[in-house]
């Protein structure tokens, strides 16, 4: 881990906004069974950010290697490359104000074109692409922009239901500035049928909330003869502005 | 009508899944050779500053069964008391400290292990300390979104009766979920997601 000298850039210090816990799915899902013996069902301890929380880990992009933003690539023997259909995911890390979130670490992961992830525990008999990991990384420029390559994962049966399939997607993990805007979530894709079926899904309680989720299909970002493009903004929670706040600068 | 504010909402969490390995310890789950090291595997090195302490962690599900499909994160200041952060205008850190981990639990014991060292006293506001604390986040499947709590040390007694944080937990009986016993240089710290010992998760 490195941190990134921004000279010219005055940290921002606030706490940050409130989490909004009825747009977040509850604890207690006993539609999503695994759910039930892992939910707290005490309320939380509410309280403001401490230094603690508004602080937190920043990556420097030089951690980054060529191919980690290449799920194509990344696993794949030299001069081969996954199967599936070839995507390119592209969009903005942002926080509550709508402002860019410049060197946010994105951390993806997925199942291959056939639904099948690269685990031992893993239990779907689809087939294991020998050219696909599953796994990827990129951090956020200057305006929050980020972009990656991937084959557009498959869907698949879960031990649920008895017949219980996901929605094709991939999960992301996001740092932002301070601990507290630590967030993991997953991105959908527009068009797909299953979404609305998903138990995983269905744990968000606002269907505006779901859609947020839905990357969607950009022709204009395409790469003809090459990829498809899906535009997936991801949003994190703001920070309060500390002018008119007592620092703990000097303590 | 009045004038927008221009918000955008928090995107919604979604659970980590079964499969959190692949993405955050890909090394740790059987994927070598896409990143180097899996992050956060190393805290500090042979420089860093502080006492050298071992933290044992464990998340229990509601029958007392230890997960071990799950991914806890921690996040500390140095010795001295401050974060490894641009966020961090009090000073600078030790650079030798990263102050963040991430350890996948085991998947035959349930545990993770995180070598680090104690950390020194923060603020909480102005000529306030709070107690030597760890931060912990944790996510697995069935998580839907990432748990907040904290990690203080027994062997902190009065640092830990002064503390704001712990003085805001209504329930006193429920104070020690918060509080990682010592054996030798190693805490142990228990994360009960349900039952009469619940740990107290934040909202923060
Ligand atoms: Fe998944």
């Amino acid at each position: 881990m490195s941190i990134d000298p921004k000279p010219n850039r005055q940290p921002e210090i606030g706490a940050f906004f409130q989490r909004d816990r009825s747009w977040h799915p509850p604890a207690f899902t006993p539609g999503y069974k695994t759910s039930v013996l892992r939910s707290p069902q005490k309320a939380l301890l509410s309280l403001d950010n401490t230094i603690s929380e508004i602080t937190g880990p920043v990556f420097g992009h030089d951690m980054l290697g060529e191919l980690d933003n290449d799920l194509i690539h990344n696993f794949a023997k030299p001069g081969e490359s996954a199967i599936g259909e070839r995507i390119i995911v592209y969009g903005r890390v942002l926080d509550e104000r709508g402002k860019g979130v410049p060197g946010a670490l994105l951390e993806f992961w997925q199942a291959n074109a056939g639904g099948r992830y690269r685990h031992k525990k893993e239990g779907y008999i689809a087939a294991l692409d020998p050219n696909f990991g599953g796994c990827g990384r990129t951090i956020t420029d200057e305006d929050g922009s980020y972009a990656f390559r991937s084959i557009k994962p498959g869907p698949y049966p879960w031990p649920n239901g008895v017949n219980d399939w996901r929605p094709a997607h991939i999960h992301f993990s996001v740092f932002g500035h301070g601990f507290a805007q630590r967030l993991i979530t997953q991105m959908y894709f527009e068009g797909d049928p299953l979404i609305w079926l998903c138990p995983i899904v269905r744990t968000i309680p606002d269907r505006a909330a779901v859609e947020t989720l839905i990357a969607a299909l950009d022709m204009q970002a395409t790469i003809p003869m090459d990829a498809r493009a899906y535009k997936f903004d991801i949003v994190l929670r703001g920070r309060r502005s500390s002018v008119f706040e007592n620092r703990l600068e000097g303590n | 009508m009045v004038q927008s504010l221009n918000r955008l909402k928090e995107s919604p969490s979604q659970t980590a899944g079964p499969y959190v390995h692949i993405g955050l310890t890909p090394n740790f789950c059987g994927i070598p050779g896409v990143f180097e090291k899996d992050l956060g595997t190393d805290m500090v090195n042979d420089k860093t500053m502080g006492e050298r302490i071992t933290v044992r962690a464990r998340v229990l599900d509601g029958t007392g069964a230890p997960l071990r499909d799950a991914l806890i994160e921690i996040w500390q200041a140095d010795a001295a008391g401050l974060y490894n952060s641009p966020t961090e205008i009090r000073g600078a850190a030790d650079p030798n400290f990263t102050g963040w981990g991430r350890k996948a639990t085991d998947m035959v014991s349930g545990e993770c292990l995180f070598e680090t060292i104690k950390p020194g006293r923060v603020p909480y506001k102005p000529g306030v300390l709070m107690a030597p604390h760890i931060t912990f986040w944790i996510v697995a499947r069935g998580i839907n979104l990432g748990l907040q709590t904290r990690m203080y040390f027994a062997d902190e007694e009065q640092a830990n009766a002064d503390d704001p944080v712990l003085a805001r937990i209504e329930h006193r009986s429920r104070v020690p979920t918060l509080i990682a016993a010592r054996l030798d240089d190693v805490y142990v710290f228990d994360i009960h997601l349900q039952g009469d010992k619940e740990t107290v998760f934040f909202d923060i």
